[in-house]
């Protein structure tokens, strides 16, 4: 590692900024009354925003493509949820189908 | 925090503990590469307390390690958090709770147990799973990257067991009741889409900011449904 200082300094940059952004999304959310509209959009806000986190932490690694293996093991999980299959059914059919196309020498 | 095991159905409380069992796993991974790309034990070991990010943390220690400017990875990595300001906006009232405890119980904001939280009907268990998922988080994460970053290179590749696999596949998990909505679906599918088509060009972080646009088919649907 180089230099340790500025290595702290940056570490603390990161966590303070992410608290400030953790912290003023409630305190927001105290000052303002929403109508009823808003506040379906904004739960609507967050499900959309972890649906792109799903998309993108399956699909890409960096800037490109991840590879098959991992997004159909995503999928495999993704269509064992929709038909109601229990949470530790669908993660671990996901980390298995990925792990099998590994296997078989799938990226 | 008793009321938590009183309010939560034991099968909630399961899926929470797995979930915390997947971070654990990623955590092993993010100490395991934090140590292998030169850092010393304490740079993950305190990243994983103070940050409690998974993926911010994984970004500073990459960019750090390939010679880039602590300080530029530090604004990499609070891009990748900005999600967590809608996430504060559309939890429901007073859920991160009040006084010194809202400190704690802003810290303990992340994918898990916001979408633990959105997953539940009222508000006593969206509250319960909220800090059951964060707390469980606080543990698993920097338990799994100390113990990574102790034992190193034994894991070797991850990759093997398809334990990448399992973040999006908890988060996907958790969104599908809300996404038999149809008109959710539809804004959701179009956030995925963008962020997909922006990620080849756009910093990490971006992409996923700019889902969020996906809400415009909410707003357009309720436009239709209620003219003013």
């Amino acid at each position: 590692m180089k230099d340790t200082t500025l290595v702290v300094a940056g570490m603390l940059t990161l966590s303070a900024g992410t608290f400030a952004i953790r912290f003023s999304g409630p305190v927001l959310r105290r000052r303002i009354t929403f109508p009823p509209w808003a506040e379906k959009l904004l739960e609507a806000g967050a499900v959309v925003l972890l649906a792109g986190l799903v998309a993108t932490t399956a699909l890409t690694e960096g800037h490109g493509f991840a590879g098959p293996a991992r997004p159909a093991g995503v999928l495999a999980g993704g269509v064992l949820a929709w038909r109601k299959a229990p949470f530790l059914v669908v993660v671990l059919a996901a980390a298995a189908t990925t792990a099998v196309l590994r296997l078989l020498g799938v990226p | 925090m008793s009321s938590i095991y009183r309010t939560l159905a034991g099968g909630t409380l399961r899926d929470i503990a797995l979930a915390c069992l997947a971070v654990w796993f990623i955590g092993l991974s993010y100490g395991a590469i934090a140590v292998a790309s030169g850092f010393p034990l304490w740079v993950p070991a305190a990243q994983s307390v103070l940050v409690l990010a998974g993926a911010s943390e994984f970004l500073f220690v990459g960019i750090v390690a390939a010679g880039g400017n602590p300080l530029a990875a530090a604004a990499a990595g609070l891009l990748v958090n900005a999600r967590h300001l809608p996430y504060g906006l559309a939890l429901p009232d007073n859920l991160t709770g009040r006084g010194w405890r809202r400190l704690l119980g802003s810290h303990v904001m992340n994918d898990e147990s916001v979408v633990f939280a959105l997953a539940q009907e009222d508000l006593p268990r969206k509250r319960a799973a909220y800090w059951a998922c964060g707390l469980g988080v606080l543990l698993c994460w920097p338990a799994g990257a100390v113990l990574g970053a102790l034992i190193g290179s034994v894991i070797g590749n991850t990759g093997a067991f398809g334990l990448d696999a399992m973040f999006p596949a908890v988060i996907l998990a958790l969104i599908v009741p809300a996404l038999r909505d149809r008109v959710t679906l539809r804004a959701a599918l179009i956030g995925a889409v963008i962020a997909l088509a922006a990620t080849p060009f756009l910093p990490a972080g971006l992409p996923v900011l700019l889902a969020l646009t996906g809400v415009l088919a909410v707003i357009i649907d309720q436009a239709r449904q209620a003219p003013r």
